[in-house]
C-alpha cells in the first residue's frame, strides 16, 4: 500500500492505482473526458488535471495516467486546478462548441466565456473511439491520421474499411458526437442555462 | 518462370517483421515505387500483423512519405527560418517557374516533384535546396536554374 494525501486527507492506495483511481475510490470527483475504465489512458484531454506536491514543489499533472506515489500530496480542487480546468474546458469548447457534454462541463465548472474563436471541428481528438475500436472491439478500423492541425480520426484511405463491423462502439463512446446542446444560445456560444442550478448541486454552500 | 519478389516482401525480409520496423520498410518500399501505393500498404500491414489504419497513420504523418506518385527527381526547397531570411522564397519561386509546377506538385511527364521542408539542419549554408538527396547550399535563383537545368539536360529535356 502507498500512503498519500488527497485534498488534505491521508489515504492509502494500491501501488498499481493511478491518482485518479485513488481519488475516485475515496469518493472525490475529478472530471474526465478521455479516460474510460477498461481502456488504456492516453491523457489527451487534460481535463483530469490536479496539483501534485512532492518535495515542496507543486505541479499540474493529468491524474488519469499518474501512478500514486508514497508521500505525495494531491489537490483536486485548488485555485490553480480550477483555473487550469476552466481554460481546458474553454479550449475544448472552442473546437466543439455544440457538444452537450462540453456545455454541461462549462456550466458545472463555472466557465462563462470562451476567449478563443470557436471553430466546430466535430472532434476533440480524445482518442476514445480509436482505443475502443482497437482494445475492446479488436477491430482496429479507425485511427489517427495526418498531423498537427490536420490530425483527425479516420479509416485508412478515408473509405469504409473492411475491418469495421459497424458495431457502433466508437459512436457510443464519443463525448462529442451526440445530440447537440439544446440550450438557448447561438451556435458557437456558451449555453450556461443551467449554470446556477448545476453550480449549486456541484458545490453546495457550506452552511 | 520465377516471380520477382515484391518490394514490400523484400523490405520486410531486410528489416524484419516487427512493428517497430515499419518506418524503414516504408522508406524502402517508397524508394521502389516512388510513392506508397495502397496495395503495398495493405501488404505491409498484413506482413507485420498490424492494422491498416496504423500503417496509413504513419504514412500520412511524415512529410517524407507520399501516397501520390512522385516524379523521378525530387527538388526540395528549405523554407525554414534561417533559409527564409536568406531569400528561400525567391529560390522557391524560381524553382516553381523553372519546373512549371507549384510546391507539392509533380510535372506531367513525371520527371520532377517540388517539395518544401522546414529546416534541414544545415542552416549555416542556407538557403538550401536538395536535388535527389544532394544538398546545394547558398542557392540563388540563378543557381536554381543551373542546377535544375543540369538534371533536365541529363534527361534530354532541355
Ligand atoms: S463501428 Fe467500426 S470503427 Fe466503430 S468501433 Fe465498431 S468496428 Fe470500430
Ligand atoms: S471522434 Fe469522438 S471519441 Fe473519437 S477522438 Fe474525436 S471526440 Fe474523441
Ligand atoms: S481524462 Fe485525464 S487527460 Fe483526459
Ligand atoms: S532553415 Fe533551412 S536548413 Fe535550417
Amino acid at each position: 500500500m502507498v500512503k498519500l494525501i488527497i485534498d488534505s486527507q491521508s489515504v492509502e492506495a494500491e501501488e498499481t492505482w493511478t491518482v485518479l483511481e485513488a481519488a475516485r475510490y475515496y469518493g472525490i470527483d475529478i472530471p474526465t473526458l478521455c479516460y474510460y475504465e477498461g481502456l488504456s489512458p492516453t491523457s489527451s484531454c487534460r481535463l483530469c488535471v490536479v496539483e501534485v506536491i512532492r518535495g515542496g514543489r507543486s505541479r499540474l499533472t493529468a491524474s488519469c495516467s499518474m501512478p500514486v506515489q508514497e508521500g505525495i500530496e494531491v489537490r483536486t480542487n485548488s485555485e490553480r486546478v480550477r483555473k487550469a480546468r476552466k481554460v481546458i474546458i474553454e479550449l475544448l469548447l472552442a473546437s466543439c462548441p455544440n457538444s452537450r457534454t462540453l456545455q454541461c462541463l462549462a456550466s458545472k465548472y463555472g466557465v462563462t466565456k470562451i476567449r478563443f474563436k470557436p471553430e466546430d471541428r466535430g472532434c476533440i481528438l480524445c482518442g476514445l473511439c480509436v482505443r475502443m475500436c482497437e482494445e475492446q472491439m479488436q477491430a482496429g478500423a479507425i485511427g489517427f491520421v495526418y498531423r498537427g492541425v490536420d490530425r483527425e480520426v479516420a479509416m485508412p484511405f478515408h473509405t469504409r474499411h473492411e475491418a469495421c463491423r459497424e458495431c457502433g462502439a466508437c459512436q457510443f463512446i464519443c463525448p462529442v458526437c451526440e445530440m447537440p446542446c439544446q440550450g438557448p444560445m447561438q451556435p458557437g456560444q456558451l449555453c450556461n442555462a443551467c449554470l446556477d442550478a448545476v453550480q449549486l448541486e456541484a458545490f453546495p454552500s457550506k452552511d | 518462370m520465377k516471380k520477382e519478389l515484391s518490394p514490400e516482401l523484400k523490405a520486410v525480409e531486410k528489416y524484419g517483421s516487427d512493428r517497430t520496423c515499419l518506418i524503414p520498410i516504408l522508406h524502402e518500399v517508397q524508394k521502389e515505387y516512388r510513392y506508397l501505393p495502397e496495395k503495398a500498404l495493405r501488404n505491409i500491414a498484413s506482413m507485420l500483423d498490424i492494422s491498416l489504419v496504423d500503417v496509413y497513420g504513419v504514412a500520412t504523418y511524415f512529410r517524407s512519405f507520399s501516397l501520390e506518385p512522385k516524379g523521378k527527381h525530387t527538388v526540395t526547397c528549405c523554407m525554414g527560418t534561417a533559409c527564409h531570411v536568406r531569400n528561400s522564397p525567391g529560390v522557391l519561386e524560381e524553382a516553381k517557374r523553372t519546373l512549371g509546377i507549384d510546391a507539392g506538385e509533380t510535372t506531367e511527364d513525371m520527371l520532377f516533384s517540388l517539395e518544401t521542408v522546414n529546416c534541414l539542419g544545415a542552416c549555416a549554408l542556407g538557403p538550401i535546396m536538395v536535388v535527389d538527396g544532394e544538398y546545394h547550399g547558398e542557392v540563388t535563383p540563378a543557381k536554381v536554374k543551373k542546377i535544375i537545368g543540369k538534371v533536365k539536360h541529363q534527361e534530354g529535356r532541355d
